[in-house]
């Protein structure tokens, strides 16, 4: 088992204007100095909710955004040091699925072609054999041939995902990323959608990094799960240590939500904090220290938290 | 299904909205029939275009054309609302029926401070002074969560946050004390911290207020932790309906099992969730008999050719099946 990825101490800051006419800028950390490695095969899920950077890490990774600071290496690769020719050759092992299937696809364009760009692109098969390829890959995602000429108008948003999916499969990358893949579709596709990444995940050695609020989908899919909160990595760990033995506070609460516990007497927010840990405005279980300084990810390998309490 | 129930505050009929152009009509919700009872929290729930919003938006009487309601009763406080004037049906929104919305960030006027917007209602539906409203409005910021009250008077929407607005909504619809809400997914759009915290804000008002409530949502979690009783949409009908722990113990309709099976069905060593296969149905290309029979893993020949009625199964549970026939 080799290391697929690695990242480490990545950050991204984003400066917004305050208001419309200030000059003063607030520097947003989107990504606050994360670190991982994903062994090939694994399955690593990002669960958070929405700010708290798991997107903006996961386009980070494949540079659809520019790090400020930090490393990411794939498959023995400095990325952030490549030249651009090189930097192409990777790309076709390192793909993407995004959350909308509506704006991901081109809409004037049959999914055939959808499918068939990314394997004359990188030279992977010759124009002649294109089409039984792209058969294969429809067979791969669950779509029967009858697709090959439609637009994505005439699909449903299930059927739309399979196709992204395929996109992303056709070059046979060796890692995956999935940036909220079934959060636009219904309850009952969501289902399909996620049983098909399962397929995909034993049929191939693919390494995935499945981004997700969804802590049920996150836990059913993942060998490991990492919780973010405001840019930072607050719990990481083996999926199951995570699942029943969550250290921090905030993973205790998303676990209570999705088993439909009844509600904890909620903590008023405060904001009465500098340094202290980004989670302590809404914990439950903050002391004076938590207001003080940010936590370090501390802990073994299959379990690791950044919380005062937990250690 | 007695009118004369004194228990039932609002009580659906048959009710029937529909869309038409020129050579066709769309029923958006065909024939439902449901109730909810004083002090309830009925919980609504079904996928995207299922009929659920539509259902909402036909108790309020505010379908937008061409939708409208072409058939059934909609009793409510001793009134069919179905065939209410416009100008008495002004006077029972927002009055004796609040309604919050999915939507925190378009639903509140951007350019009113927050204060004004809550003493609009207040002042459209009862007869106080200036300073009465304002008080009362105060006391409404209060009571929805806030603490700075006097300052969030003054604030504007863009100032709150996403759960702040829910807030503000929710003091707006229980402004005029309401025998009923209606709340449509007005948690979808928030984080699950917040969420939790506006569930139990409701949950608190519906006791608080002695309030019922209408709690349209896709997220069965949801109604879990807050409902009572429970109806399963499905291509414009209510499948099931069930008392929510029997519910989640042992759901009616094969479409219900399925939904509690994709996302509950999550065992720790199981390989697979259990998918309902195919994809919901547009409401143009509705299957013939039962609606979910394309899908169904126990459809029958009788299900291709004719609907299924509703079938009582016990005390306020029923389902549209023909496995429970006999």
């Amino acid at each position: 088992m080799g290391k697929m990825l690695s990242v480490s101490e990545l950050r991204k800051v984003y400066e917004v204007k305050k208001t419309a006419f200030s000059l003063k800028k607030d520097r947003i950390k989107a990504v606050d100095g994360v670190s991982f490695e994903l062994e090939s095969g694994k399955t690593i899920g990002i669960v958070g909710e929405s700010g708290s950077g798991k997107s903006t890490l996961a386009r980070c990774i494949l540079l659809l955004e520019e790090p400020d600071e930090g490393t990411i290496t794939f498959s023995g690769n400095d990325l952030l040091h490549m030249g651009k020719h090189e930097l192409k050759r990777l790309r076709k092992d390192m793909q993407i699925i995004f959350q909308d299937p509506y704006s991901s696809l081109n809409p004037r364009r049959k999914v055939f072609d959808t499918i068939a760009e990314p394997l004359l692109f990188h030279n992977i098969i010759k124009k002649k054999h294109v089409k039984e390829k792209v058969i294969e890959i429809f067979k791969k995602v669950g779509l029967d041939e009858d697709f090959l000429d439609k637009y994505p108008h005439e699909m449903s948003g299930g059927q739309r995902q399979r196709i992204a999916i395929g996109r992303a499969l056709a070059t046979n990358p060796s890692l995956l990323i999935a940036d909220e893949p079934v959060s636009s579709l219904d309850v009952s596709i969501q289902a399909q959608i996620v049983n098909l990444f399962m397929d995909i995940k034993e049929s191939t050695n693919i390494s995935m990094l499945f981004v997700s609020h969804d802590l049920n989908i996150v836990r059913f899919i993942s060998d490991e799960i990492m919780v973010m909160y405001s840019g930072k990595v607050l719990e990481m760990g083996e999926k199951d240590e995570v699942f029943y033995r969550p250290l921090h506070p905030y993973t205790e609460m998303l676990i209570d939500s999705i088993k439909g516990e009844l509600f904890k007497k909620a903590k008023v927010d405060t904001f009465d904090f500098n340094d202290g840990c980004v989670y302590y405005p809404r914990c439950n279980s903050r002391e004076p220290i938590c207001s003080k300084e940010m936590p370090h990810l501390t802990g073994e390998k299959e379990h690791m938290v950044a919380c005062f309490l937990s250690t | 299904m007695g009118f004369a129930d004194n228990n039932r505050l609002l009580n659906v009929f048959d009710l029937r909205t529909s869309f038409s152009a020129d050579s066709f009509a769309l029923h958006a919700v065909d024939n439902i029939s449901f109730y909810i009872k004083k002090g309830e929290i009925y919980g609504l729930v079904g996928e995207s275009g299922c009929g659920k919003t539509i259902t909402a938006l036909s108790i309020m009487k505010l379908v937008p054309p061409p939708g409208e309601i072409v058939g059934g009763h909609i009793f409510f406080e001793d009134r069919d609302l179905a065939t209410l004037s416009d100008r008495d049906m002004e006077k029972i929104r927002g009055d004796r029926i609040g309604m919050v919305f999915q939507e925190p960030m378009t639903s509140l006027n951007p350019v009113l401070r927050v204060g004004e917007q809550i003493e609009e209602t207040l002042v459209a539906h009862k007869n106080i002074s200036k300073e009465e409203s304002k008080s009362r409005s105060i006391e409404l910021l209060r009571q929805v969560g806030f603490d700075k009250t006097e300052k969030k008077y003054l604030q504007y929407p863009h100032q709150l946050s996403g759960g702040q607005r829910q807030r503000i909504l929710i003091a707006i619809a229980v402004s005029c004390n309401p025998s009923l809400v209606i709340a449509d997914e007005p948690t979808t759009a928030l984080d699950v911290a917040t969420e939790n915290k506006i569930l139990s804000l409701l949950k608190e008002l519906v006791s608080g207020y002695g309030m019922s409530m209408l709690f349209i949502t896709h997220n069965l979690n949801i109604i879990k932790r807050l409902g009572q009783r429970i109806g399963i949409m499905y291509a414009g009908r209510i499948l099931e309906q069930n008392i929510v722990d029997d519910f989640f113990n042992e759901p009616l309709h094969p479409y219900s099992k399925g939904l509690l099976a994709s996302i509950f069905g999550i065992k720790g060593n199981e390989k697979r969730l259990k998918a309902i296969p195919g994809s919901v149905p547009r409401l143009s290309e509705l299957p013939t008999g039962c609606k979910f029979h394309p899908r169904c893993s126990f459809a029958m020949p009788l299900c291709r050719e004719e609907e299924p009625p509703i079938r009582e199964i016990g005390n306020e549970k029923w389902v549209r099946c023909f496995l429970y026939q006999n």
